[in-house]
């Protein structure tokens, strides 16, 4: 389906990442917007309390992150595309309702626009340290699906696909921008709208006595209905069973959370999504997402230059993660090297699915800036000696000169 | 009214005679989860009735619970139905009015629910206007974990958590969502059947946030600790114990354990709601560039 031009800005526009994601969500269709303002996302709500009225949409600042994301999950069932927007701390108090939505299969999109923590940590400066939260913040066993952009014309493009990912696997979709991409300025190029592709709701239209609100189709995702077609539905956070009735059981239990889990895990190469670049013949893959992997590039150019054979495995999906191709390079690679705005989260994905076969080097960093790219070239370098220093996962610290 | 025909076998002592509310209950449920005595069902009951009443289209009309014995309601009405989380559903509900203004929304819940962790979502929604309807079983406990204190509880009542009976000053519902600025407040007890149907009737009709806060017997817990009896001695109390007074200062609307409780409607005043406040400040400042919002077309 191609995007509806009312919500599509076409042209060339000098956008930060904020607005851009904003603008992204409104091409993609997205029509509700809950939020509650917090540093570095609030410019994605500016921006829609802004363009929503312009536009058919509806904008509403809600009370808190819990009512934000409750009023996007409710809107999500009057049948509207729906979003919203946090950082650090409102991440944290959404997290009961991420899972209310994977419970629930309620497609959505959460934009997170990572700053340094824990707590008030850095409202203002950058971070990737909620990758983790990402995947499994809300109790309860499930899979989700996280985009990692690193610039504003990818926060724009990304958050088109993560609207598309949320309809088609009916989840909630997590969009993990950091600070630097949202508040950094570049140009950004919004098509006409006939060169957008949108995922239509999987909407049922069999007769309204059949209808299974949590009968699967093959890909294990069930077709969805809205309030007011007739259909009389019943919606629970409880285990349910097809009709969506409770039914606390521990076969109930198994059959549920077995789909959810699967409907990502057994999709995982049609969502699962990648670049690469200089992989084959390397000794070194630096594996990296979001700001971080623009960082690299300074890094690798610098690398490369010395002579290192040296690639990059870009994430643009993150969660799930790409555990086959992971193996591949693991086993044809020395080293496989993930700089990230934290002390080891992602990498601990990268550790175990390279199964000791490569070194996995860390080049951590606390939060508050981006880093140093002669951090991360030190630590190709090292890398590229191919020497094991221990087991698991290394890191190299450049001594800094005072 | 509803016509779908239930799925499942009836149960061979309900085959003969249909449920009176099987259009609007789903008869597959029951039996309900609900205590014998539990005044949730006759709320229900009275809640069914006024839709019933009203004649309307029940395909347009959803409800939502937060968690709770309260909280059940959800699942046993023949309606797009939501049991949402704890606390949350008036910004879920808000959410589905927002996406379809159409739509006429219920808000059915407990008093720790709406009040304690959801009071918040409460205040916010009566100040906005947010047209919907809460119904809030107040049954000055929270039942559902077994008897703990909840913000309504009476002082000097007991629970599990205010073993030596509870000093706090309780939240005055009616007081605390007139204050906010719901248009409609009303409070009956769950044995005001007659009485309690009008109100839900008068709310659901009524644009704007409306509440009817319903004084329930909670036999198993409120009642058991507290040791008044069984859940009809309880009913019989608050009903003997109930005095109407429309139109009372909501001020005066405390109430105490095992005193009088006053009930009756006491707001009905216009105010416009969250969308049409919207829709006329947005077309006074964008004009043409502004389409009223009413939802999809
Ligand atoms: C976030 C969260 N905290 C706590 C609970 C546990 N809990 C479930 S129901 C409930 C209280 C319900 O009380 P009330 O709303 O008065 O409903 P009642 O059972 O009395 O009808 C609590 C504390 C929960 N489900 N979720
Ligand atoms: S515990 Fe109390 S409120 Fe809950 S069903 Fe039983 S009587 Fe009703
Ligand atoms: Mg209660």
């Amino acid at each position: 389906m191609k995007a509806d031009p009312k919500g599509v800005l076409t042209g060339s526009h000098y956008l930060d990442g904020d607005h851009a994601c904003a603008e992204g969500a409104l091409a993609a269709g997205c029509r509700f917007f809950g939020g509650y303002p917090i540093t570095p996302s609030t410019e994605v709500a500016e921006r829609f309390a802004q363009r929503c009225p312009l536009v058919g949409a509806i904008f509403i600042q809600m009370e808190d992150e819990l009512a934000s994301l409750a009023s996007v999950i409710g809107a999500s069932w009057s049948g509207l595309k729906s979003m919203t927007v946090t950082s650090g701390p409102g991440f944290s108090l959404m997290m009961e309702h991420v899972g209310l939505a994977v419970m629930t299969e309620t497609p959505l999109v959460l934009a997170d626009v990572q700053r340094g923590g824990p707590s008030t940590g850095l409202p203002t400066t950058t971070g990737q340290a909620d990758m983790m939260q990402a995947r499994w913040g809300s109790h309860g066993d499930y899979e989700i699906i996280a985009l990692s952009p690193n610039s504003p014309q990818e926060t724009f493009d990304f958050t088109i696909k993560a609207f598309n990912l949320s309809e088609k696997y009916r989840v909630p979709v997590l969009l993990m921008m950091d600070e630097c991409v949202g508040h950094m300025t570049e140009k950004v190029i919004i098509p006409a709208a006939e060169e957008i592709e949108i995922e239509p709701r999987r909407f049922y239209k069999g007769p309204q006595g059949k209808y299974l609100p949590f009968k699967p189709d093959k890909d294990m995702v069930p077709p969805m209905v809205k309030v007011g077609d007739g259909y009389r539905f019943h919606i629970t956070g409880l285990t349910h069973d097809e009709r969506g009735y409770p039914d606390m059981t521990v076969d109930c239990q198994e059959k549920l959370v077995r789909r959810l889990v699967d409907k990502i895990r057994k999709n995982a190469d049609d969502i699962i999504e990648f670049e690469e670049d200089g992989v084959e013949g390397a000794d070194v893959v630096v594996v990296a997402y979001g700001i971080t992997s623009r960082v690299t590039l300074r890094a690798i150019k610098l690398a490369r230059k010395e002579g290192i054979k040296v690639g990059i495995l870009r994430l643009i999906v993150v969660w799930p993660f790409p555990e086959k191709r992971i193996r591949e390079l693991a086993r044809q690679v020395k080293a496989l090297v993930m700089p990230e705005i934290n002390y080891g989260q992602v990498v601990l994905e990268l550790d175990r699915c390279a199964c000791g076969q490569a070194e996995v080097v860390l080049v951590p960093h606390g939060g508050g800036w981006v880093h140093d790219p002669d951090d991360i070239l030190y630590a190709i370098r090292q890398a590229a000696r191919g020497k094991r220093v221990g087991e698991g996962i290394v890191e190299y610290h450049r001594k800094k000169r005072g | 009214m509803c016509a779908q025909k239930i799925a499942e076998k009836p149960r061979p002592e309900v085959a003969e005679e249909p449920h009176p509310m099987e259009s609007i209950l789903r008869m597959e449920r029951i039996p309900h989860i609900w205590c014998p005595g539990c005044g949730i069902g006759t709320t229900v009951t009275a809640f069914a009735a006024a839709l019933e009443k009203l004649e309307w289209d029940l395909d347009n009309v959803c409800i939502v619970s937060g968690i709770g014995c309260t909280g059940r309601v959800a699942g046993y009405m023949r309606l797009d139905s939501f049991h949402t989380t704890h606390g949350r559903a008036i910004p879920y509900a808000t959410g589905i009015k927002l996406g379809n203004p159409k739509l006429k929304v219920i808000v059915f819940s407990g008093d720790g629910d709406l009040i304690a962790i959801g009071g918040n979502h409460f205040i916010h929604a009566a100040r906005r206007n947010i047209d919907l309807t809460v119904i809030c079983v107040n049954n000055f406990i929270y039942a559902m974990t077994g008897g703990q204190m909840a913000p309504t509880t009476p002082p000097k009542g007991y629970a599990t958590t205010s073993p030596y009976g509870s000093f706090e000053m309780p939240f005055n519902i009616p007081h605390l969502a007139e204050s906010c600025g719901a248009v409609y407040v009303a409070r009956w007890t769950a044995l005001h059947i007659r009485r309690l149907t009008e109100a839900i009737m008068e709310a659901l009709q009524k644009p704007g946030f409306s509440l009817v806060e319903v004084i329930t017997p909670c036999a198993n817990y409120w009642g058991r600790i507290n040791k008044l009896g069984v859940g009809l001695d309880l009913m019989k109390f608050y009903h003997q114990n109930s005095v109407i007074k429309h139109g009372e200062d909501t001020r005066n609307l405390g109430i105490e354990f095992q005193k009088p409780i006053v009930v009756g409607k006491f707001v009905d005043r216009e105010r416009p709601t969250y969308l049409e406040a919207y829709n006329k400040r947005l077309a006074e400042r964008l004009g043409d560039k502004f389409k009223p919002y009413g939802g999809e077309a």
